[in-house]
């Protein structure tokens, strides 16, 4: 059989094409891509930098350049840092919570009978448009308790019921815990798939060996699937530093859940100030490079493997 | 565990790739529980089924209150609506889609999502094609471009496009925001679809070659029937995320109602109907509707596209 298969593929392989035959039509297979690309990201970047050294006038048109002058305003404004602030609550405990709860749902998930029905489930809430959560969480977080479900089932233990999205103590984590219901499934279809991918020869030998159940997640399961979990948490840092609807649809930046994608889309296109707005999103740009450096590193180094 | 029983010949000089796959499916099948090994399997099953239903009760709470009569729906809770004798109606429904125009809000979001569907996947695969099996100078520099701009905030596109758009009288129409769909999917498609095509067989690739297919050729009927896995689950990512946006919707259509889809005239009565529940319930699960049945159908693909595209790698 071996001889058989090699024979095979001694006949079939092709003669060597020259590797430096250089596709020049390549340029119009990529043409459309990079157009779009370079009006929808560059230009924009570029504009945006400019924009964000300038003043506007009343119409919010540039009226010449400030220098530093919207940064400085971006970190003196009260609204402005508050934003900041909750941009930095949610990158903690949005990125945390859905890449930790996907992580343990599809440790505990994997080879359990009902595998795919649990997934479903935890899956739905991905194919939900920020608006409809909205809806859905407003039955659970409504200061009635004739048909809010938290508080009616706290009111089980006599805890007084809290208008749990107006209050200014509790909105950023009820806005968080929406986000971290829709997001948790993805963070578990993939880590999932990655998990399917370790091979049986690495767990039993780890298993003869005596490690316990601990042992064999940290030293194991984790280390296995080390790119994937990457790639997971960088999407969710992109995603979480970005956050935009699930803020807007529910109280609108008010009562303390304002965010700085909030602000910009505020500053940017309702009140005029399209100067302070650019700063903002130069800003959610720098957050991104250090996420975006290390994933281009750990890119090449996987071509460099391919 | 008897797993190690089987032959651990997969790995062999000469065995077919085939048969290498077949050993180790069948030895998965045999490992179950083999990550927390020693937990009571029922135990684990229960503790599984409790976050799944933990994670539903919010849904299935709207599901309900959506069929509860308008004088119901907010001074009782819908658990209560579960207790007989039941009290359900399909008013909700019909109210919704005949008086509150959500019914062409429903069409304005298929004319936008369906091309905001194809038009990235196209042009991305395209471009993935070119990044994946031909050489041409600057190949990788345009390649790791395309990945860097995977995490450029896309507001920061907003501004400047608008501008451009509202100048040469775009803004408010259809194409404008399949042109802004098409841009912001296309990071993602080129990524995802460049790291597939890339591990299709060379030998394949070559044979086309030599037996004179042109690359136009090879492209649409090598290439494309394929990476079906990838195209489907980036069709359920895109699909999802043009169907379920709302900014790139307010900001280049504006919020005139003839050509507003779903999620803005549902956002709209959020904001207009407050406390309307029995109208914003059943609009709420017409709009979630579509995404699910694209969802399930297309399920099968979705996980395996991911895996063969960036974790495998």
């Amino acid at each position: 059989m071996a001889t058989i298969a090699k024979e095979r593929t001694a006949v079939t392989a092709p003669p060597r094409r020259s590797r430096e035959g250089i596709t020049w039509s390549a340029w119009i297979w990529i043409a459309p891509a990079v157009i779009l690309l370079l009006a929808f990201f560059i230009y924009p970047l570029i504009q945006t930098i400019f924009l964000s050294f300038q003043k506007t006038d009343l119409l919010g048109n540039p009226a010449g350049f400030v220098g530093w002058k919207n940064y400085q305003f971006v970190f003196t404004d009260s609204e402005l840092l508050g934003a900041l602030k909750n941009n930095v609550i949610w990158l903690i405990l949005a990125t945390i919570l859905t890449v930790g709860l996907g992580l343990i749902v599809a440790v505990l998930v994997d080879r359990v009978k009902i595998e795919a029905v649990v997934k479903s489930m935890l899956f739905i809430p991905m194919a939900i448009s920020f608006t409809a959560a909205a809806i859905i969480w407003g039955f659970v977080f409504a200061y009635d308790n004739h048909y809010g479900l938290l508080n009616a089932f706290l009111g089980l233990f006599n805890v007084p019921a809290q208008a749990w999205l107006q209050n200014d103590t509790f909105a950023t984590f009820g806005l968080i815990a929406i986000y971290v219901w829709m997001w948790t499934g993805f963070c578990m279809v993939i880590l999932s798939a990655a998990l399917k991918g370790i091979p049986d020869e690495i767990i039993e030998a780890a298993k003869m060996d005596g490690a316990g159940r601990l042992t064999m997640f940290w030293r194991i399961t984790i280390p296995m699937i080390a790119p994937t979990l990457g790639v997971v948490i960088t999407t969710m840092i992109i995603n979480v530093l970005k956050i935009f609807d699930v803020v807007y649809v529910n109280t609108d930046g008010h009562y303390g859940t304002n965010v700085v994608a909030m602000e910009f889309y505020q500053r940017y296109f309702l009140d005029n100030q399209p100067g302070v707005g650019s700063v903002l999103a130069i800003l959610l740009t720098i957050a991104i490079l250090p996420v975006m450096v290390i994933n281009i590193r750990r890119m090449r180094a996987q071509e460099r493997t391919r | 565990m008897s797993t190690s029983e089987i032959p651990v010949t997969t790995g062999q000089a000469g065995t077919p790739a085939i048969a290498t796959q077949l050993v180790r499916a069948a030895e998965e099948e045999k490992a179950k529980g083999r990550y927390l090994k020693g937990w009571s399997g029922s135990g684990l099953t229960i503790l599984v089924v409790v976050i799944g239903l933990l994670w539903s009760v919010p849904t299935f709470g709207l599901f309900v209150a959506s069929f509860r009569p308008p004088q119901l729906i907010t001074t009782t809770g819908w658990w209560q609506g579960l207790i007989p004798p039941w009290n359900f109606t399909i008013q909700n429904y019909q109210n919704v889609i005949q008086a509150q125009g959500l019914g062409q809000a429903f069409i304005n979001s298929l004319i936008i999502a369906i091309p905001g569907t194809i038009f990235p996947i196209l042009l991305g695969a395209f471009a993935a094609y070119a990044f994946a099996w031909m050489k041409f100078p600057g190949r990788d520099w345009f390649f790791f471009g395309v990945v860097a701009l995977l995490v450029v905030p896309s507001q920061i596109a907003l501004g400047p496009v608008y501008t451009v758009f509202s100048a040469i009288g775009l803004t408010g129409t259809y194409l404008a925001v399949w042109i802004a769909h098409t841009a912001f999917g296309l990071p993602f498609a080129v990524f995802l679809l460049r790291n597939f095509f890339a591990a299709l067989p060379k030998d394949l690739m070559e044979s086309a070659h030599i037996d004179g297919a042109s690359t136009w050729r090879t492209f649409w009927t090598i290439v494309l029937p394929l990476s079906v896995p990838a195209l489907a689950s980036l069709a359920i990512f895109q699909f999802m995320w043009v169907w379920n946006d709302l900014l790139v919707a307010l900001i280049f259509l504006g919020g005139s109602p003839s050509v507003q889809p779903i999620t803005l005239a549902v956002a709209d009565q959020v904001g207009t109907y407050g406390q309307n529940f029995q109208i914003l319930t059943a609009a709420a699960f017409l709009s979630m509707a579509l995404p699910l049945i694209v969802f399930f159908s297309l399920q099968r693909y979705f996980v395996r596209g991911i895996l063969a595209g960036s974790v495998k790698g």
